[in-house]
């Protein structure tokens, strides 16, 4: 029970009428690594909100070691303080260089001086091959680079949990291995992570739990192998089998073009 | 007979004029910003009548001339700078006047400021454990601050100029000034009139191109904006 990062219980969410959450529950156990998925729509960015209570859930229950969020004598801002959030349009603060997009958090918040969250920061853009960076800001960055700071930025805090929102899903494709990349090195780290994501090799090499949501329930849940050999629902089957289609088939014409290029 | 003494002219009004104006301009800038600010803020992030207000006040506040503004607080409600020097009065009531109206304008500047740093970085802030009121100093407004240069050195401009308006209830800025000389003088009206054009050139020109032009210092690039 101690290992228990985090807990979702029985999350509700609507918005107006459209119910985008209908009961969801899961536990996170440290140093594991969650992946959730499912069709676009299916809530899922809505979930990791509803769990640093960004947006709180309209019933439900989350827990942060323990402790449940809303709670009237827990100061939220220091939970969230204590759960990491990477975004998928990286939201980096404009203004600030990346080293300072890092150090703000664990100086202002955590309320470390100003050399110690440098330092922090720093060992924390080491951390993902982003230190050569640190003094540009976010717009001199690719979207690739911009990311990586955006997971220095949560890894400096020394979060519980660190929650990935399609991380990759608004790079071009070619940016994209150096942010998995980084996220498989923390991940064998032992950071526990929930992310959602549609990147199928980076689950199937680090997921211990993967979840399938559609229509705000979870459908399936499982182990990586369990989803590659054997779904049980028709539902992920499809899903599964346009995944495949879509990216599969992508890469074996990037195989053919490098090829030719051989010749 | 001799053509008027241009030079001596500029000097009296740029030492027995300016002052005022300036004075004028930096204290209706001043409670411009911090009203309009708040208005802004209020328009942004506040409760229903928050916003109602706020947006009551840019458009009654827009609607008034700005000389009406003068008279209500200087003639129009005289008891109401009781703790002034009475000499001082009128002077103070065109700092209001035109502090409350640049408020509306100011508000207006703002909330766009404030609206196009967008709300992924507020976001981002919030989930770092950042309270909104460390949200709003440490992201949004040093970059609203930054956006709304050029338009704000617009306004400043607009309050410089209108600080003109307090020579209807006597006080001695750029245009009361030079009035003064004509009435001695009639033959001076002209180039009392050119040298004061050239004054008023002088104080916004430079401001206006320098921010206009500079962006505030940041240049836009795609989506994004880099800080220089």
């Amino acid at each position: 029970m101690s290992d228990i990062v985090l807990r979702v219980e029985d999350v509700w969410k609507s918005f107006g009428d459209l119910q985008v959450l209908r009961g969801i529950s899961f536990d996170v156990a440290e140093s594991e690594v969650k992946v959730i998925f499912g069709p676009s729509g299916s809530g899922k960015s809505t979930l990791l909100r509803c769990i640093n209570y960004l947006d709180p859930p309209d019933k439900g229950e989350i827990y942060l070691r323990g402790k449940r969020l809303g709670d009237p004598d827990t100061d939220i801002n220091k939970i969230r303080s204590r759960i990491g959030f990477v975004f998928q349009h990286f939201n980096l603060f404009a203004h600030l260089k990346a080293i300072d997009n890092v150090a703000i958090g664990p100086e202002k918040v955590l309320g470390l001086s100003k050399e110690e969250a440098r330092e922090r920061a720093m060992r924390a853009l080491k951390h993902v091959k982003m230190d050569k960076w640190a003094d540009h800001y976010p717009a001199q960055l690719s979207g690739g680079q911009q990311q990586r700071v955006g997971i220095a930025r949560a890894l400096a805090m020394e979060t519980d949990v660190i929650l990935f929102d399609e991380p990759t899903s608004a790079l071009d494709p070619e940016l994209i291995g150096e942010v998995l990349q980084t996220m498989l090195d923390i991940a064998k780290e032992g950071t526990t992570m929930v992310v959602v994501t549609h990147e199928m090799g980076f689950a199937r090499s680090v997921a211990d739990e993967m979840i399938f949501i559609d229509g705000g329930v979870i459908v399936e849940r499982g182990t990586p192998h369990h989803f590659f050999t054997s779904p049980e629902s028709e539902r992920v089957q499809q899903f599964l089998h346009k995944l495949d289609e879509l990216y599969g088939q992508t890469r074996d014409e990037r195989r053919t073009i490098a090829e030719r290029d051989q010749e | 007979m001799q053509g008027p003494d241009i030079p001596r002219l500029f000097a009296v009004i740029m030492e027995r004029g300016v002052p005022a104006a300036l004075q004028i301009t930096f204290f209706g800038l001043g409670l411009g910003l911090l009203a309009g600010l708040s208005l802004a803020l209020m328009r942004v992030y506040g409760t229903a009548p928050m916003r109602t207000f706020a947006e009551l006040y840019e458009k009654t506040l827009r609607g008034i001339p700005v000389l009406v503004l003068i008279y209500i607080f200087t003639f129009g409600v005289p008891g109401l700078f009781w703790f002034v020097d009475p000499l001082s009065r009128p002077i103070v009531g065109a700092y209001v006047a035109l502090g409350i109206r640049s408020a509306a304008y100011q508000s207006q500047i703002f909330r766009g400021a404030i609206l196009s740093v967008g709300e992924g970085q507020v976001l981002a802030a919030r989930s770092l454990g950042m309270t909104n009121f460390q949200a709003q100093v440490y992201i949004v407004l040093p970059q609203a601050f930054k956006i709304a240069l050029p338009a704000w050195s617009n306004e400043y401009a607009v309050v410089i100029k209108d600080s003109s308006f307090a020579s209807d209830v006597g006080v001695f800025e750029i245009l009361k000034v030079s009035l003064n000389i004509t009435a001695s003088d009639p033959r001076l009206w002209l180039p009392a009139m050119l040298v004061v054009t050239l004054i008023y050139f002088i104080f916004t020109y430079p401001v206006t191109r320098y921010f206009g032009k500079k962006g505030g210092g940041m240049a836009q690039v795609g989506r994004e904006i880099v800080w220089q």
